[in-house]
């Protein structure tokens, strides 16, 4: 007999709605990040192993992993907080310090580099006015160099969020930011 | 009828695989029918050793022979584990995301196969973070495999049971290394792990576990369904089967093909590529992603065969040739690949931590003009200082590869450089990328 279908994550709503949203510094989780960790905790043989799902669930809502958010996270899975730290500065795509409400990954892999992936992070650069590792005044937008995306035949491209951009030119990076500015 | 593309059968200019509905009346789950229905899990093993498959991530080990060191039947550890190898990270390497994202049941089909075949109790598809859309389409299909009795308890009413989840990663290269990949799995940082002991002895917390990449385990259904014989057929040359083959860089029409194995590199290029673009001719080519040594025109009528690239000096690697044109700098593109190894070393070995920010710097000033001829030697010696056996994984190695054939190939270019005291190609920032 098959298994049962798990049903996508939720909690009630009137839940979330009592529970304040919790900004970047809150240092308990709410009860939808919780249910969404405890989702994850029987696909693996240790808790110790979630630590990673969790961080980047915890990141999806809050947007980064402040000091207090990654104490939060370890006590929950009763990990050490050095051992999580240890964790949370290995991989790339945990950020342990404030990012914009959209980050950026332009490529700067070799295909990107060589058709004009140089000239598409000057035009980057010059259009937000920041340099690569930095968020604009607004808070909306960081730069951030991205290894080979996979999409080398339609190069230069980037990710804005989770939206692939390809055949990447200037015009192309006009028309991407151009409804915002209107 | 049996496609002689069968891995892109299901991929063509609509999605015909959207759905398990779909997946199934273009022949999908057939091949695991037929393996829970009439083979052991031992016939599996066999047949796809027969079938002389060799593996798609990069080493082309025979992926059969890999399975058959994993201690199984009576008196075997209960517990084994399945992990597909979905990092794809590797610089100029595009094949794994169009497998995963238009044909998700072709590799949710393989990995059961595969696990049945290694009694394996639960698999992992271990994506890179940055492939949400591969990864949702893979979560939305595992759930359909599970409605239709697919995966979950007694599978298709046999006493076989397995449980499959996605892993989305949190980046960096290192994570493909497969001994780094089940520390991260682990939740640990991605260092590599001594070898021995192999995964398929001790791998996932300490349980025989078999790492195999995305495209390999898309390829067992169809030797399932069709036999080894089929299979082995399908290769033009020496090596099995059909391959994702992709080309990138300035050619009329870059892009991605199945083709036998054996294939002509001239074919790939100037048939499939459509040759290069006007106005630009071909330098050199890395044949199988960003670790693997540049080739050049001379070795265009080579069959795409693991031994025969092996030969010319350089490795199939991914498949997925990267271009060099005649306008670009070669120096230029040899240091951003630099630097991207650079970045994404683990640091735990010297030549690797140290020495790949030092040829990266060497190579940052000779592309200015301001390098000289000792720097070449030098970064000969960072080449030895990495080569296979000297550092504790392969990804210094693999760095090494593009450098060392580099600095012969392109000696002329290195010293033109060196003795004119700049750059004599275009700037990167300003090459044309359209208005
Ligand atoms: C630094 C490094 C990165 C790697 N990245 C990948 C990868 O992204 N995908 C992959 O399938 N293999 C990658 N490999 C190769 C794996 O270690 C392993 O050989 C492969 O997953 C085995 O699968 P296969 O036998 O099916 O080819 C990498 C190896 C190294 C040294
Ligand atoms: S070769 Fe580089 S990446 Fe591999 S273990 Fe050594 S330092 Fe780490
Ligand atoms: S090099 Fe940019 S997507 Fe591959």
């Amino acid at each position: 007999m098959a298994r049962t279908i798990e049903k996508a994550v939720t909690v009630e709503p009137e839940i979330i709605a009592r529970e304040k949203v919790p900004g970047p510094y809150a240092n308990y989780l709410t009860a939808q990040e919780k249910a969404e960790i405890d989702h994850e905790i029987p696909r693996y043989e240790t808790k110790r192993a979630v630590g990673i799902d969790a961080l980047k669930i915890v990141q999806k809502y809050r947007g980064w992993i402040s000091d207090d958010t990654l104490k939060a996270v370890a006590e929950y899975l009763s990990l050490s907080v050095a051992e999580l730290e240890g964790v949370a500065t290995f991989y790339t795509l945990i950020f342990r310090e404030p990012v914009g409400r959209q980050v950026i990954y332009y490529c700067d892999s070799v295909s990107c580099w060589i058709m004009g992936g140089e000239q598409v992070r000057a035009k980057l650069e010059e259009h937000l006015g920041i340099k690569p590792g930095e968020t604009t005044a607004d808070g909306e937008y960081t730069l951030i160099p991205i290894q080979c995306l996979g999409d080398c035949d339609k190069a230069p491209v980037m990710m804005v969020g989770e939206q692939m951009h390809r055949h990447l030119s200037c015009e192309k990076i006009r028309e991407i930011f151009a409804g915002e500015n209107a | 009828m049996k496609a002689s593309t069968p891995l892109t059968k299901n991929i063509g200019p609509e999605n015909i695989a959207a759905t398990i509905e779909q997946y199934q009346a273009n022949g999908g789950y057939a091949g695991l029918k037929k393996a829970l229905s009439t083979m052991q899990p031992n016939d599996v093993v066999e047949t796809v050793q027969a079938a002389n498959l060799r593996g798609r991530g990069g080493a082309g080990f025979n992926t059969g022979l890999k399975w058959s060191f994993v201690p199984r039947g009576e008196g075997s550890p209960a517990t084994k584990y399945l992990v597909c190898n979905a990092d794809e990270m590797e610089p100029g390497t595009f094949k794994d995301r169009l497998l995963m994202e238009r044909d998700p049941h072709q590799l949710i089909e393989g990995m059961i196969i595969s696990a049945y075949g290694i009694e394996a109790v639960r698999a992992y598809i271990f994506i890179r973070g940055e492939y949400h859309l591969a990864a949702d389409r893979l979560e939305h299909a595992i759930e359909e495999a599970y409605e239709h009795g697919y995966l979950g308890h007694n599978i298709c009413g046999t006493k076989f049971s397995l449980d499959l989840y996605v892993h989305r990663s949190a980046g960096n290269y290192i994570c493909g290394e497969e001994t780094a990949l089940l520390n991260a799995l682990e939740g640990k940082r991605a260092n590599p792990r001594a070898k021995p002991p192999f995964p398929q002895v001790s791998g996932l917390w300490g349980k025989p576990t078999v790492v195999n990449n995305v495209e390999t385990l898309c390829n067992i259904s169809h030797i399932i369904a069709n036999g080894p014989e089929w299979y082995r057929g399908l290769g033009k040359g020496a090596d099995a089967g059909t391959k994702l083959f992709g080309v990138s860089g300035r050619v009329k029409n870059p892009g991605t093909w199945e083709l036998p194995m054996g294939t002509s590199i001239r074919e790939i290029i100037e048939l499939h590529a459509g040759g290069m673009q006007d106005g630009y001719k071909l330098k050199a080519f890395l044949p199988g992603g960003g670790s693997t040594d540049f080739l050049g025109p001379e070795h265009l009528d080579l069959p795409m065969d693991y031994d025969a690239i092996g030969k010319a000096g350089s490795r199939m690697g991914t498949g997925t040739m990267i271009i060099l044109d005649d306008k670009t700098c070669p120096i230029g593109m040899v240091r951003n690949l630099m630097r991207f190894f650079a970045k994404e070393s683990c640091g735990f070995c010297t030549p690797c931590r140290d020495g790949l920010p030092w040829v990266e710097k060497i190579l940052t000033d000779i592309e200015q003009g301001k390098g000289s001829v000792r720097e070449l030697d030098q970064l000969a010696q960072q080449v030895w200082n990495m080569r296979p056996g000297n550092t504790f994984c392969a990804l210094a190695p693999g760095a090494a590869e593009p450098l060392q054939s580099a600095l012969k190939m392109f000696r002329k270019e290195f010293l033109d450089h060196i003795e004119r005291g700049c750059c004599p190609y275009e700037a990167a920032e300003t090459r044309f990328v359209g208005a």
